[in-house]
């Protein structure tokens, strides 16, 4: 039970059924859609971006896994005021950290890595990384949204 | 909930634990605990005159099929052949020619749409489905709908999961010129009424396909009392390999069915002008064939010819209905499909957990199941679930793996009490 119990830690069980930052956002001018066909996760990440790149506001909305769920609401407490540049090198960490990849260059704010720590329990399954990871790529698509016309190569 | 003896078959006449040992997966522990299997609906784990088959072929009898005339191909195909000789035998159908190898059941739904529907149904025609498909008797007819125009219509099912008989019969019509139904619904379990089905079909003048997939593993079909055109079935849930399978067809349709993909083995003679197509099953058969795995699922076919199947579907059916009956008593637990004949499979979700989670913890405790939407999304979404856990039994499966898997359930509430 001790591996379950790493997976299944109360930070994560507290998130899973009390999610912060759910719902839509009003103000949102960013948003994206993100589906693990897999396992039926769904998750809509609403961004308030501001001009200078500031994360104002960040919601989620969606159904899925306890660690996807939990995954979402911990991001959104996380990535809220923080500029883009940092919610990036945040993720990369993070995605690093869940999959067992080579940590990226760069640095982030150790705190923040220590309340994502709950999740790193996903590194003993396989199977449930991408449940994980699936709010961030949908964050990171949110905000890659508005750059979409002028990235076209 | 029962008290008796979970341990062993309650059936006189029907040893499952003798029939365990000849599946050697069965010995092995997931995570430090015996492998309870309860995943037989999406495959079934393969008995050990399968395995040693495999091994026979490619140690001692391996060469293609069809062109040598040397004694290795002449053996291989030889052994191959005969495999249709035993479908014959074990679906008692009128033919061994009215068996086209396939690798699944979806294979044998893509044929007949592109072959026999593109051949010969046109614009406006209707292609009857029920609610309860699976993707593969769903997604051909779409794909065939977008090429020529023909209309797919879908029989509702009631809150049990059962199909509405009522409205079934109200869509049939002239028009409907093939119904396509599943024996058994991979999602819930139901037992579609395929005898009442077909009748129906055929007295508005449509042809009738069976999607065995779930069926064929669970009841022993006589073709030609059933006297549906196609039935198509998946080796691989039949305890043989994967990549095997067959599509049935009645002789006459088969023969007048053009190929529909073009190669070696299915030709009689080839120009650059024109191509003269073999007869059936090789027109359907292009290229070289899953030799070894074929032969195997013909072990499987003698392995399962031997057993009594009478004891087999009602050894299966207590183990269904003794899990049923545990899971119907854990608080917070809800059972979707709860349809009055039901075939292998126990669909469910949990108060609060989602079915993945549920998927987790439960092979920690060694018990696999299968959690999602189990390639029917429009099942899911008429239970309004995302997805759900289902235990889905083979003849091997035990009341013992009913009672690890209420555990187990037990044990996800713990969790996330």
């Amino acid at each position: 039970m001790s591996d379950l119990r790493d997976l299944y830690q109360e930070v994560i069980l507290d998130h899973s059924k009390k999610p912060r930052n759910f719902g839509p956002l009003d103000h949102a001018n960013h948003e994206a859609k993100g589906h693990n066909p897999l396992c039926g996760d769904r998750v809509t990440v609403f961004l308030d971006l501001a001009a200078d790149g500031t994360v104002k506001d960040v919601h989620f909305q969606g159904s899925g896994c306890a660690i996807s769920m939990a995954s979402a609401s911990l991001m959104t407490e996380l990535v809220k005021g923080k500029t883009e540049a940092e919610a990036r090198a945040l993720f990369g960490k993070f995605h690093a950290l869940v999959t067992g990849e080579e940590q990226p260059a760069g640095d982030v704010d150790g705190d923040d890595m220590d309340r994502l720590e709950p999740l790193t329990g996903v590194r003993e399954f396989p199977m449930r990384v991408k449940c994980a990871t699936l709010p961030w790529h949908t964050f990171i698509a949110a905000l890659d949204e508005k750059r979409a016309p002028v990235v076209t190569e | 909930m029962s008290t008796q003896s979970s341990s062993a078959s309650v059936l006189p006449n029907f040893d499952v634990e003798a029939l365990r040992r000849d599946f050697p997966i069965l010995a092995r522990e997931i995570n430090g605990k015996p492998l309870v299997f309860l995943d037989s609906a999406a495959s079934a784990q393969k008995p050990r005159v399968v395995l040693e088959s495999l091994r026979k072929t490619y140690e001692e009898e391996y060469a293609n099929v069809h062109r040598g005339v040397y004694w290795l191909s002449a053996t291989a195909t030889k052994n191959y052949e005969n495999v249709r000789k035993k479908l014959k035998v074990f679906f008692n159908a009128k033919d061994e020619r009215e068996f086209v190898f396939t690798k699944g059941t979806t294979e044998g739904i893509n044929l007949v749409a592109q072959s026999w529907g593109r051949a010969f149904l046109k614009a406006g025609d209707e292609v009857l489905i029920t609610a309860l498909e699976h993707h593969s008797n769903i997604v051909p007819w779409q794909m065939l709908r977008d090429q020529i125009g023909i209309k797919l219509v879908v029989a509702p099912i009631n809150a049990q999961g059962e199909l509405i008989w009522d409205e079934f019969q109200k869509l049939l019509s002239p028009r409907t010129k093939l119904v396509s139904v599943a024996q058994v619904s991979n999602a819930l379990g139901t037992i579609l009424p395929i005898d009442r089905i077909i009748k129906a079909g055929h007295a508005v003048g449509a042809k009738v396909l069976i999607d065995a997939a779930q069926g064929a593993p669970h009841m022993r079909a006589d073709l030609q009392a059933l006297d549906c055109d196609f039935y198509a079935f998946s080796g691989h849930k039949l305890y043989g390999p994967t990549g095997t399978g067959a599509l049935w067809g009645k002789k006459a349709l088969l023969d007048a069915m053009p190929p529909w993909q073009g190669g070696g083995d299915m030709i009689k003679s080839v120009t650059f002008e024109k191509t003269d197509y073999a007869d059936v099953p090789a027109k359907f058969e292009a290229g070289t064939p899953n030799i070894a795995d074929v032969i195997a699922m013909g072990a499987a076919l003698d392995w399962l010819s031997a057993l009594p199947w009478d004891a087999i579907e009602a050894h299966e059916a207590d183990v269904l209905a003794y899990g049923t009956g545990l899971l119907r008593a854990i608080p917070g637990l809800r059972l979707i499909g709860d349809a009055k004949e039901k075939a292998s499979v126990i669909s469910f979700v949990l108060e609060g957990v989602h079915p993945h989670d549920i998927g987790t913890i439960l092979d920690q405790e060694g018990v696999s199941v299968r959690a999602g939407n189990h390639c029917a999304e429009p099942v899911m979404e008429f239970f309004g679930v995302p997805g759900t856990a289902r235990a889905s039994i083979g003849m091997y499966s035990t009341r013992a793996d009913m009672d690890a898997l209420a555990a187990a359930i037990r044990k996800v509430q713990e969790i996330f009490a």
